[in-house]
């Protein structure tokens, strides 16, 4: 089958429909995922919006309002719902709009979730999937923008999924369908829009691996999510000024692949990373540690995190802007390193 | 009231005496320090677990509360599994990694006592959704308390329950306090079933000390599920031999409060029920008295003699795969 180009929002569907048709326990359940139940619209099989930024759209005409499925405002019980169907033998997908309204949900995801497989002993398993909006730069403010993938990646018995492209958009959905463990995966508001080439079939990409998303021999740069977009853009400007970075995606912050990250700072001799959540306690931080643990004796330098700061994110454009980790910030973090 | 069969009869009897029988000897292993941890104990309720499980099979799912035991052992879960459970033994229902709290089994679709209040509304649903999305006729039965009936969770599950039509049916065991904080404080409403009316079900208050009572308006809960037409309330009202956990002081019981609990024991009742009615016989009585002793001491036993789970155990369980 073809490769073509489609945006990261379609990678993310197509993944869900493929899935949805290859396995008939695979649900999708959230709020106006389809829209419009039990009016009009559901009557002649359509749909309102399909989901509020149109991720799902069209999902509900080909499977039917029982397994694409609206649910009222209500967090904790269909969040809890998709974990309690998950452990009874359906693969729900469930969409939390977006990841700042966890504070409503949350005992569900790691309490129930999280700890229900260590709690009986090995005698569940829950394969759920909560799929939530998150990232600044859509001007939509404190609660609709901050990333906290951080807290997520802290907790046992989750995985964390970051997809940066339309491809592994599509393949990391589709490993986390299939995964038998619950899986947040995290997708960027702004990286909605963007193209990239995705071949039609299924395909996995699987959970736990990095990609070397540019090979490099001078520093490397972990870049999470849609950071390494920019970390590709800095590193095209920094490769002019005989600069050479290798750029790391993690993919998968949970499991994180601790050792394509050690062998490329061992390779390198120097590490930045670059995240867009606020620095305390983050992934950011974590992946320095671990190459101070482990790869102290390889570094050059002191490695750079470059982060958002330790705030809400502000709704003022010229605030926002400058509150995202840009290319210009990680430019910088790089020649510290390299000096 | 509705006609139960003398087996019935006498598996009801059988597991309102095991569950007495455990709590009782919970009570005194962990007064003697043997349990670790704590443990919330279910004597006083055992007719509500035992009356709503008489209709269930291990096809069907229950949801539990912190006060697990009781539902565990109405759903068939081995009682000897449970007691090393609790003790924290490697042959403990959950390989004693989940504790008196945290009691399972997934494959008696029990699935799980909970540490958090209120929990269990929507992972009910999502049981109930399973079976509803897989065309089964399997019913889950989501037990709460009075405590939980003030969550969001609860409102929200028997809301989501309703407008889909889900088959579960819920069973708010109103012991009276949330811990020590009694339920004409803490709840807005006389009758908790009262609240069924804005979900849109049929909602019934029932003496949660009556098996018989229990047992008939879960039967018909149960069917209605069964039949499609969607979820029930039921209100049980009893109390808690042993208050919120066993250590507590009971210090908010008033005497009468106690002497009125010991009226209102559900295994007298049901005890003076058949023999008034000659559907059992003492005999019968006490030889289910002396089994459910014996399993008892056997498992006291069984978890004594049990092995302490290796460190090792520390890192298993966590994930199917990392």
């Amino acid at each position: 089958m073809a490769t073509r180009t489609i945006t990261y929002r379609e990678a993310i569907n197509e993944a869900i429909r493929l899935e949805m048709r290859r396995d008939p326990t695979v649900i999708l359940m959230g709020e106006d995922v389809a829209g419009g139940a039990s009016t009009h619209l559901e009557e002649k099989g359509e749909e309102a919006w399909g989901g509020d930024l149109g991720v799902t759209r069209g999902l509900v005409q080909e499977f039917g309002r029982s397994r694409v499925r609206d649910t009222p405002i209500s967090e904790s019980a269909f969040i809890g719902a998709a974990v309690g169907a998950a452990s009874t033998g359906l693969r729900p997908i469930a969409e939390l709009m977006f990841v700042d309204f966890f504070g409503v949900c949350m005992d569900q995801i790691f309490n129930q979730g999280g700890k229900m497989r260590y709690m009986f002993g090995g005698k569940a398993k829950v394969p759920v999937v909560i799929r939530t909006l998150y990232g600044a730069g859509f001007r939509a403010a404190a609660q609709h923008s901050a990333v906290l993938y951080s807290v997520f990646t802290h907790m046992p018995g989750l995985k964390v999924v970051t997809p940066s492209t339309p491809y592994n958009a599509k393949g990391l959905l589709t490993a986390a369908i299939r995964d038998d463990d619950p899986v947040i995966y995290f997708e960027h508001l702004v990286l909605l829009d963007t193209s990239g080439p995705v071949p039609e079939e299924s395909y996995v990409v699987p959970l736990g691996k990095a990609e070397i998303a540019r090979p490099g021999k001078d520093v490397t740069v972990v870049a999470i999510g849609r950071m390494r977009l920019f970390a590709m853009q800095a590193a095209e400007e920094l490769a002019k000024e005989g600069i050479d970075v290798e750029v790391v995606d993690p993919q998968t912050l949970s499991p994180l692949d601790e050792s394509t990250i050690l062998e490329s700072v061992k390779k390198t001799h120097r590490l930045v990373v670059v995240d867009e959540d606020n620095p305390r306690c983050s992934v950011a931080n974590d992946i320095i540690s671990l190459a101070a643990q482990q790869a102290l004796a390889y570094l050059d330098a002191a490695p750079q995190a470059v982060t958002a700061p330790h705030t809400p994110v502000p709704f003022s454009p010229p605030l926002e802007d400058g509150y995202i980790p840009g290319p210009a910030k990680i430019a910088t973090a790089v020649k510290a390193v390299v000096a | 009231m509705a006609e139960i069969t003398k087996d019935k009869l006498l598996w009801i009897y059988e597991r309102m005496r095991l569950i007495r029988e455990f709590e009782d000897r919970a009570a005194e292993l962990f007064a003697a320090g043997q349990i670790p941890g704590f443990v919330h104990l279910y004597a006083g309720e055992e007719a509500i677990a035992v009356g709503v499980c008489a209709w269930l099979t291990d096809r069907d799912f229950i949801t539990s509360t912190h006060r697990g035991h009781g539902h565990c052992i109405a759903k068939g879960v081995d009682v000897k599994a449970m007691m090393a459970e609790l003790y924290g033994k490697k042959t403990g229902a959950c390989k004693g990694k989940g504790g008196s709290m945290h009691i399972a089994d997934v494959d008696k679709g029990m699935l799980g006592a909970n540490g958090i209040v209120g929990a269990g509304g929507p992972l009910a649903c999502g049981a109930g959704l399973t079976a509803k999305i897989k065309g089964t006729d399997q019913v889950t039965a989501c037990f709460f308390g009075d405590g939980a009936a003030e969550q969001g969770t609860m409102h929200e599950s028997m809301n989501l329950a309703s407008i889909w039509k889900l088959p579960v049916i819920f069973v708010c065991e109103n012991n009276g306090y949330a811990q020590t904080t009694p339920s004409r404080y803490h709840c807005a409403a006389e009758d908790i079933a009262d609240r069924a009316t804005a979900y849109n079900m049929p909602g019934f208050s029932v003496d949660g000390t009556d098996v018989f009572a229990v047992y008939e308006a879960a039967g018909e809960a149960i069917a209605r599920a069964r039949r499609g037409e969607g979820p029930t309330l039921i209100e049980c009202k009893a109390f808690r031999y042993y208050g919120h956990f066993q250590g507590d002081n009971l210090s908010y019981y008033t005497e009468e409060e106690k002497a009125e609990q010991k009226a209102r024991d559900p295994i007298n009742k049901f005890i003076q029920r058949v023999l008034d009615r000659n559907l059992l016989t003492k005999a019968e009585l006490a030889e289910i008295d002396a089994r459910a002793k014996k399993a008892i001491d056997e498992a006291v036993k069984f978890a004594e003699q049990s092995p302490y789970p290796v460190l090792d155990e520390i890192l298993t369980d966590v994930y199917v795969s990392y």
